[in-house]
């Protein structure tokens, strides 16, 4: 479980979170939603501790970030798994040396050992006969898996992700919405997405964090986003005119 | 202002580039990567301009010399001491400035654009110290490839002073041993080996706190390859000062 505790943010002077408070449960898909520009990136950099708040704390599991030592911190983030945007694929190696970089800084395993684990979790995240390919070499939605398999390959406390489903079609949008959450729930671990995408608060949105302007507009779950009348909120949902229609036809009775 | 906040920015990057050691074997195999792009990748176009400029130093000297009472023998003499005091350690620097400062700056600096860097540090990764530090140790060879440009460079104005006609082989050869001190050398290659850290360092510094897209990328580029040259003709000269006055 990530608890935050009125995190404060400021680039430049300018305040980017302004006191944000919320948890994120352990086995549950959490997003971070809001517009462009309400702070949903700063926050999550925040969380891994690319980014040091001026204000606040962030405990995982108990441990507040800011009081451990620099080794502790290390450790906390060797915990942590990240899907960035656009991937982050290191792109002079190829899929399976990406996916084993994390098993070769940090574990002392055997090059078949690891070879054997790589290959466990290409399979998981149903990618296959693609480890001598170099990143350039596949499609966007082939390398969103491959930096999911190199987030959990060394099997995190914490996934975070930074709109995963960004730049690919609807379909595998879904489909990587799904993976995320199958393998939240299969390694029981905190998930953290970051997104603006409504058909993955619709799939997988299990703890909803909207921001505004940097401040914590409301919080809730899938079913529960829908029927808010908290006017941001409501906004945003409804930006999008399939979902207008949809709530048109039901306060109609279609 | 700005110059020193980098100033400063550019010592604590060191600092941090010699703290938290990547594991030993990832970083031996990365020292042999860079030691093929770095080294190895440069070592075409050092042999192919030592060449060139150490002939045309031997045509220069020997068509500048029209008092009969100069001996010929000059032309080896002033074609070793232009390689090997300031050709070979200091030009070939400015040119390494480009080439091998460049790559290093892009490439560092495209990881950056593409969050690679911020995925290396979210593993808990010291990532000055595995994108940098192989790049250091490195350009340690550098001055291998500074003695190669040396003696192509003084074999190249052998080929233009003697096939040229404008001296004879043992007159060339009589003058390239002439007044020879070794010291030279030593001052030469303490010059290279400062030289090198440099050429790692800067650049890396450029391209790791560039700023925006792929313009960024190109902006650090140019201002690395400027900067890296202003240091390194400003510190030949205080080391010439140094080591030779």
């Amino acid at each position: 479980m990530i608890e935050v505790k009125d995190i404060h943010k400021s680039f430049s002077g300018e305040q980017i979170l302004k006191g944000i408070t919320t948890t994120f449960e352990r086995g549950k898909t959490n997003l971070i939603i809001g517009t462009s520009g309400s702070g949903k990136t700063v926050f999550l950099k925040c969380m891994l501790g690319l980014f040091t708040p001026e204000e606040g704390s962030i405990c995982y599991d108990g441990a507040t970030y800011s009081d451990l030592s620099t080794e502790e911190q290390r450790n906390l983030r060797e915990q942590m798994g990240m899907v960035f945007q656009g991937s982050a694929l290191f792109d002079s190696m190829t899929v399976e040396e990406n996916v084993m970089f994390p098993l070769m800084m940090f574990t002392k395993q055997k090059k078949e050992e690891m070879r054997e684990r790589v290959n466990e979790v290409l399979d998981r995240v149903n990618l296959e006969n693609a480890n001598n390919k170099l990143p350039s070499e596949i499609s966007g939605g082939m390398q969103k898996r491959v930096a999911i398999a190199r987030a959990i390959v060394t099997k995190p406390k914490y996934l975070f992700c930074d709109e995963p489903n960004s730049g690919l079609d609807p379909r595998t949008a879904i489909v990587i919405d799904n993976l995320i959450k199958e393998i939240t729930e299969e390694y029981d671990i905190t998930t953290v997405i970051n997104t603006h995408d409504m058909n993955s608060v619709m799939e997988i949105g299990e703890k909803i964090v909207f921001l505004k302007y940097g401040n914590l507009e409301w919080e809730g779950d899938k079913t529960q986003i829908f029927k808010t009348d908290n006017e941001a909120v409501t906004d945003f949902v409804y930006s999008s005119n399939l979902f207008k229609k949809v709530r048109d036809a039901q306060l109609k009775g279609l | 202002m700005f110059y020193l906040d980098d100033i400063g920015r550019y010592f604590l990057m060191l600092k941090k580039v010699f703290s938290r050691m990547t594991k030993g074997s990832v970083l031996r195999s990365l020292i042999f990567k860079e030691i093929d792009d770095l080294i190895i990748g440069s070592l075409g176009i050092t042999v192919f301009l030592a060449f060139f400029i150490g002939a045309v130093i031997a045509i220069q000297t020997a068509l500048n010399l029209t008092n009969p009472l100069i001996p010929k023998q000059l032309i080896g003499f002033a074609s070793r001491q232009s390689m090997i005091l300031e050709f070979a350690p200091t030009f070939l620097s400015v040119i390494m400035a480009g080439k091998v400062g460049s790559f290093i700056t892009s490439s560092i600096g495209t990881m950056r654009v593409t969050e690679q860097i911020d995925a290396l540090e979210v593993m808990g990764i010291n990532s000055l110290n595995y994108l940098v530090f192989p790049k250091i140790v490195a350009m340690f060879m550098y001055p291998f490839i500074i003695a190669i440009a040396m003696f192509v460079g003084v074999f190249g104005a052998y080929i233009a002073g003697v096939y040229g006609g404008f001296v004879s082989g043992s007159e060339f050869l009589t003058g390239l041993r002439e007044e020879f001190i070794p010291y030279h050398l030593i001052y030469a290659f303490i010059k290279t080996f400062i030289f090198a850290f440099l050429l790692a360092t800067i650049p890396s510094f450029h391209g790791y706190y560039m700023t925006g897209g792929a313009l960024g990328v190109g902006k650090a580029s140019t201002s690395a390859f400027v900067w890296t040259t202003v240091v390194i003709v400003t510190s030949n000269y205080i080391l010439t000062q140094l080591l030779l006055s």
